[in-house]
């Protein structure tokens, strides 16, 4: 079914300068993977090199994270919206001392 | 690219890290790009609730800028970028921060030494992800 997925303002460069690109998918891991395929630049900074998508990419089905839902395998409903959206984590502890 | 800011903002900016000292401040950089060039139109504080959470503790959480997103929409503009202080540290990315960043986007890091607004940076990925470079402020008002 179709579904719109929303592009962030910083990835739009990578997406045709598009801010919304229409799938055909059933759930959200086709949708990225349809997306990615459309946009092979995406792929790097949605995915990490094992694949996984990124721990601070957050992926929304209209208003719901889908980490609470079924992850990848979330179902998707003709017209659903998919947000991508950057959390942004403080990694100071990590270096400071 | 380089990103334009108002003396204004940038006050607000630097005494909203100076507030927060010396825990770190962090919020949205909202405005448009225009002819190459990211203008600030608006900062948006955001509470960092997770003050508690010492190990991959997340200063602005999704939902937050969802938020943001939907606001700026409302109102003509996009988000542009983040800022956050580092309290008596120098105001550049660290190595981790690479992990989780996105190329276009601003990161301004304004350093608060003793509790006072110091050095203010703006901060650029590689597209390859390698690395940081600095933006250029241009200042205006």
């Amino acid at each position: 079914m179709a579904v719109k997925v929303l592009i962030p303002t910083a990835l739009r460069q990578y997406a045709g300068n598009n801010d919304t690109v229409s799938v055909e998918a059933s759930n959200v891991g086709e949708a990225l993977s349809s997306l990615t395929s459309q946009y092979p630049d995406l792929k790097k900074h949605l995915f990490n090199n094992e694949g996984k998508l990124r721990n601070f990419v957050n992926v929304y089905v209209n208003d719901d994270d889908i980490r609470y839902l079924s992850q990848e395998s979330t179902p998707l409903k003709e017209a659903d919206v998919i947000s991508i959206v950057p959390s942004i984590a403080g990694g100071t502890d990590n270096w400071r001392r | 690219m380089a990103i334009k800011i108002s003396s204004g903002h940038l006050a607000e900016i630097r005494k909203h890290g100076e507030e927060t000292y010396p825990y770190e401040c962090c919020g949205l950089l909202l405005g448009k790009e225009q002819a190459g060039v990211k203008v600030l139109q608006a900062v948006r504080r955001v509470e960092n609730s997770r003050e508690d959470s010492r190990h991959n503790r997340y200063l602005i959480p999704p939902q937050e800028i969802v938020r943001g997103e939907r606001y700026a929409r409302e109102n003509g503009m996009d988000v542009i970028g983040f800022y956050h202080s580092h309290p008596d540290h120098p105001a550049r990315p660290s190595g981790y921060d690479l992990d989780h960043a996105w190329p276009w986007y601003s990161y301004i890091i304004v350093s608060i030494e003793q509790g006072k607004a110091a050095d203010l940076n703006s901060w650029l990925m590689q597209e390859d992800r390698t690395g940081f470079d600095q933006e250029e402020i241009i200042k205006e008002g």
